[in-house]
Formats: structure tokens, sequence, C-alpha cells
């Protein structure tokens, strides 16, 4: 199978007063059609700005270095125009605050017909047409009336479909959908992930969920890449990540995400903070938190490897306390 | 709407009735009184004067009996200008003013956000750097500076060449007398709304539905003009309020400056001579713009932002 969107040794830097900050490091990943690729790991790991540096939505202090190809076009190569023509048209986006992102003063209908004028060049009146049939789509009741609301009109969670349905107007080949149900309360998250897999179903399209709750991650998607520090430390496929994590990473998220079916008397937490990309440990990022680690992991970075499994990770440690 | 209109409107009346009571006992408080001259009238001429205008009533009666003329719309005979009312002199005077500034206004916008939002755009360029220097420079030097320079360039330096402008006189509303003072009282708001357009784009530019309309792959003139611009321009619209105030102080010091028989000149000598009721009429008519404008700014939030508009 060949990716639509393939990720390649991606490196992305800010410019700040303190010097230099590295958020995502060597990071290579890919997505094929039909495919759902989820991305955890915890906040400032990296994950936004990955699929940042993908859309060319970087802050202007951002670089990025690598190569991100969607269907053979360089995208971080792409000037700004040729960007232009892709983003909505065949990659698109959905943010992780409905609240703050849609246009306040503009009306529903405009903010998703506008995709269509720009990148088709339809009439106004077939923009709206179109408009409304989305909104039928995303499940949005009384879409027609809706058409002419503004955001602040509607609820959150009305608010994400919305966002859900300017991402699907141009039917896009990639979705990125960065933390879709963060913001949003327990019911409407659930709602909104249904929304999402019928999407996924419907449409073909490669869907990469940034998330950092690994329950969400276990509902919708087919692949899973852990992040840690702006590095890969383990990739592979669904099952096998939550059957058998092969990162002491992996595995302590999963500890401490509640499960419905057992009853756990407290939720266990992986010790310690994230590290300050500032300065980030020596060998392994994720050495200090590690209840396996031993002398290698402090000297040496470990590499994204295969497991025998099938499976990747980013770990000396083999099961077997060594050292 | 317009029920919020006039509930607006009717509110207004109650303010400005404090206004009108602040500024008659006020008045009253400086010393001397609008006969008073270098040598002295005789006593006896003095007290005609001052009973034929009522002012040897007690205070409060004065008082009473304007706001009951006030109500008739009567402003009272000027103190100085013996043959003229004072609605007469605003009659006259007020035109000019609000030619002046409303003219200054429009100019201000008009340089003053293109300007700031060249600005924003080119964020922390060369020509970022100049524009807010001289926005700087224009809001520190006050505009009595300004206006005895501006005269001097181009009515002593430049009298010769084709740049040459008069620098006083109204001259029945000639285009070359209103430049320089319209100039000079738009200055310090061109500077302003560059500052406030530069500020408030850059803002604007930061938030997640600018960052959602570049995802959809709009040109970013489309993502400026049709997603950023209206909601950058609520700062402005809030400052035009107050620069209603600020453009109606100017307009004192330029009509002043550029001998301009606006309604700011008539209050500045009418309140050197004690003239009362001229002083009285150009504070009530002030306090009326300003209210006025305030609601006018409020109705252009309710068309820049919808949430307004609704509650
Ligand atoms: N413009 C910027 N300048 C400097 N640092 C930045 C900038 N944008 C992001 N970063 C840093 O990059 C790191 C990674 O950010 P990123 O948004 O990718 O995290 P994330 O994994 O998506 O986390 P979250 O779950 O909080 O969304 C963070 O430490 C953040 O502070
Ligand atoms: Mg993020």
């Amino acid at each position: 199978m060949t990716s639509v969107l393939a990720i390649d040794n991606l490196s992305v830097s800010f410019a700040t007063p303190d010097g230099d900050v590295e958020a995502v490091t060597d990071v290579s990943l890919s997505v094929e059609a039909g495919e759902c690729l989820g991305l955890v790991g915890e906040s400032g790991s990296g994950k936004s700005q990955t699929f940042m540096a993908a859309m060319g939505l970087l802050a202007e202090n951002g670089t990025a270095n690598g190569h991100i190809s969607l269907d053979g076009l360089d995208l971080l190569s792409a000037d700004e125009k040729k960007l232009n023509t892709v983003r909505g048209e065949r990659i698109a986006m959905i943010f992780q605050d409905p609240m703050t992102s849609l246009t306040p003063h503009m009306k529903i209908g405009r903010q998703l017909s506008e995709v269509l004028i720009e990148h088709q060049g339809v009439d106004k009146e077939t923009g709206r047409r179109r408009a409304l049939e989305m909104l039928d789509r995303v499940h949005i009741p009384e879409a027609e009336r809706r058409l002419d609301m503004y955001p602040h009109e509607l609820s959150g969670g009305l608010r994400q479909r919305v966002m859900i349905a300017i991402a699907l107007m141009c039917e896009p080949e990639v979705i990125i959908a960065d933390e879709p149900t963060t913001a949003l309360d327990v019911t409407v998250q659930a709602q909104i992930l249904d929304l999402l897999m019928e999407v996924k179903a419907n449409l073909g399209a490669a869907i990469v969920l940034i998330t950092h709750d690994l329950g969400v991650v276990a509902g919708l998607a087919d692949r899973v890449a852990v992040m840690y520090a702006g590095r890969i430390v383990e990739q592979g496929s669904v099952a096998d990540t939550f059957a058998s994590p092969v990162h002491p990473y992996t595995q302590g998220l999963l500890d401490c995400t509640p499960s419905l079916d057992v009853e756990t008397e407290a939720l266990e937490t992986i010790s310690g903070q994230p590290p300050n990309l500032q300065s980030l440990p020596t060998g392994c990022s994720f050495h200090p938190r590690c209840p396996h680690v031993f002398d290698r992991c402090q000297t040496e970075r470990p590499l994204l490897e295969r497991t025998p499994s099938g499976q990747s990770k980013a770990c000396f440690y083999n099961g077997a306390e060594a050292g | 709407m317009w029920a919020y209109f006039s509930r607006r409107l009717f509110i207004a009346i109650p303010t400005l009735w404090v206004v009108i009571t602040a500024a008659f006992f006020l008045m009253r408080l400086a010393p001397g009184g609008p006969f008073d001259q270098e040598a002295p009238l005789p006593p006896e001429i003095m007290a005609n004067l001052k009973a034929a205008y009522g002012l040897d009533q007690p205070l409060w009666w004065q008082y009473v009996n304007y706001l009951g003329n006030l109500l008739q719309g009567d402003f009272g005979p000027s103190f100085k200008y013996k043959d003229f009312s004072v609605t007469e002199l605003i009659g006259q005077g007020f035109p000019i003013s609000i030619q002046n500034g409303a003219a200054a206004l429009f100019l201000a916008l008009l340089v003053g956000i293109p300007l700031g939002a060249m600005a924003a755009l080119k964020q922390n360029s060369g020509a970022d750097h100049a524009a807010m220097t001289v926005a700087m420079t224009g809001i520190v030097i006050p505009n009595f500076v300004v206006g005895p320079l501006l005269a001097l360039i181009f009515g002593i330096w430049l009298r010769e060449t084709i740049f040459a402008l008069p620098v006083a006189g109204w001259n029945n509303g000639a285009l070359p007398n209103r430049i320089l003072p319209v100039i000079c009282l738009a200055l310090p708001f061109i500077a302003y709304i560059a500052r406030i357009t530069r500020a408030s784009l850059i803002e604007t530019l930061r938030t997640n539905y600018v960052r959602t309309a570049r995802a959809k792959g709009l040109p970013f003139r489309i993502v400026v003009l049709r997603h950023a611009f209206k909601s950058a321009m609520i700062p402005v619209v809030t400052y035009l309020g107050p620069a209603t105030v600020f453009l109606l102080t100017g307009s004192m010091v330029i009509e002043t400056i550029f001998g301009l028989p606006g309604i700011g000149r008539y209050f500045v000598q009418g309140a050197l001579n004690r003239d009362y009721t001229l002083v009285m009429g150009v504070t009530i008519l002030a306090a009326s713009l300003v209210i006025l404008l305030n609601l006018f700014v409020d109705l252009a939030y309710a068309w820049l932002d919808p949430k307004v508009r609704y509650e």
C-alpha cells in the first residue's frame, strides 16, 4: 500500500529568546487511504506541531526540516500559493478548540461554502446548497436555519460538527483531527467520535487522530504512534499496542487510562514531569521517569526499531532486567 | 434596535443634566466675572449691567432660570458679543468646527487604518518601524507645536512655491484655508489609529479562527480582509468615542492658532471672558456630541460583532 501522507525525518524547531527549542525531532510517520492513525503523547510532546508543519501553519518563529509528502507533493518546500491549492482541498485539519476556531462575525453557511467557492469555483448558490448537505451529513439538526446563524449561537458540540463539516467540504484525502473532543462535554465527546468513525467508514480518507486519550485511539484508530519529548517512541497496530505495549512509556500511559471493565482502586500515573525541551536528559529522554532504566539508557539514545512482534520501539529494555 | 437606540437617548438626559449642573456651578467658582475690565467700571454701571443679565439674583435662582430657558431651547444672550444670542454664535461657529472635525476624523481613518494594517502585515520590518516611529512622534508632539510649525513651513518657507497655503482665516471655507487646520487636527489621530490598528490586527492574526481560515487554503489577502479585519476594527471603533473628545479640545487649540471662527475659539474666548452663557452653550453642545458619538460607536459595535446584536 502506498501512503497518502508520508512524513520523513521531520524536525521542527522554534526560535525563542532563550535559544532554539526543538519541539519535533526526527519523526517519520505515514498514513494510508482509509486508515486511521492515532498519535498520542503527553501535552507538549510535539503532536500538534508535527502536523502544523504539514499544513504550513507553524508559527512565524518555527522552521521545519525533513520531508512531508502528500501523494508525491513535498509540502515543506511548497510555497504559500502552492500550499493554498491543497489546504482545505486535499488535506484538512480539525482543531482542538471549537469555541474559538470559527470566525465570529461570519455566518456558518459562508464559512462552509467559501471553501468550495475557493477551491472548486462553484457559485454562491451551489456553495450554499452543498454547505446545507454537509451540515446534514454531520447530523446538525435544523441545518437550514443554522446556515444563517453566527458561531456564538451554536453549542460547543455543534461548532465542532461545523468544523468537521468545513474539513469535509472538499472531501480531502487526509483529515487531521487535533484533539477534536478535548474541549467538549463527555457525552458530546462520544457523539463527535461516532461522527468521526462514520466519516472514516464512508469517506475512505486517511485520518490522523491526535489525542492524549488512549481510549479514543482504541475506539477509532487502526495504528498508533506514541510521542515523547518530540520523538516517536513506539508505533504499531492498535491491537498489538494495547495488548502488549513494548515501550515503558506506553505501558505507563496505559496504566493511567481508566478502564471501563476493571474497577481500579486508584489510577496509576507516570511519576515525574515531561522534560523541558531546552534541557533534555542525556541518552533516552524518558530515562529519568522509566521504571526499567539501566546504565546504557543514560548515555545512549535508543533508535526506533522493529521488534519481533512487528511493533516498533525506541528502547533498550528487553523485558529481562539487564545491566 | 430602535428600542435600544431610544432607550440610550433617554438615559442620556440625566447625564446631560449632570454635565450642565456641574459646568454651571464650577464656572461660577472661577474668580472674576463677565464685566471685569482692565479699568474697573463705575459701581453703578456694574450694578445695572448685572441686573440686566440677572446676575444680581441668588445663584440657585439663576440656575433654575437657566434650566427653564434651556428647556425652551434658549441658550440666553452672550455677555461679550452683545448683539448676539448664544444660539446665533453656535449657529455660526458650529458648522465650521464640525466640518473640520469630521474631515480630520475621516482623514485619520483613511490614513491611519491602512498605515497600521501595513505595519501589522510587515511586522518588524523597516516599514513597520518607520511607520510606528512617525506615529509615536505624532502622538508626543502637541498640536500647539505642530500648528505653528506647519504654518512656518507652508506659509513662510514655501511661500513662493505652489505648495504655499494660507495659515490663517476661514475665507468662507475655501479649500486651501482648510488644509493646514485639518491636517494639524488629524495628525495625532492618524498616529493613534495606526497604532491601535496595528496592535489589534496583529492580535487578530494570531487567533484560532484565522488559523482555520488559513487551513482552508484561502489566499492570505482574503484571510486578512474577510476573517481578520472586522474583528480587528473593534478597538478602533472603541477609540472613536474618546477620540471625539480629543477632537473637540484639539479644535479649540487649532481654531485659535489658525484664526478660524469655529465654536472652539468661541469657547476659549468665552472662558477667558467669563462669558457664562457662551461657555455653557458650547459645553452642552460638546457633551451632546460626545454622547451621540458614543451611541454611534455602540451601533458600529453591533455591526462588527454579531454577539452584541442579540444581547
Ligand atoms: N511558537 C512557538 N514557540 C516556541 N515554542 C513552541 C511554539 N509552538 C509550540 N512550541 C513548543 O513546542 C512543543 C510542542 O508543542 P505541541 O503543540 O506540538 O504539543 P502537543 O503534543 O500538541 O501538546 P498538547 O497536548 O498540549 O496539544 C511545546 O513544548 C511548545 O511549548
Ligand atoms: Mg496539541
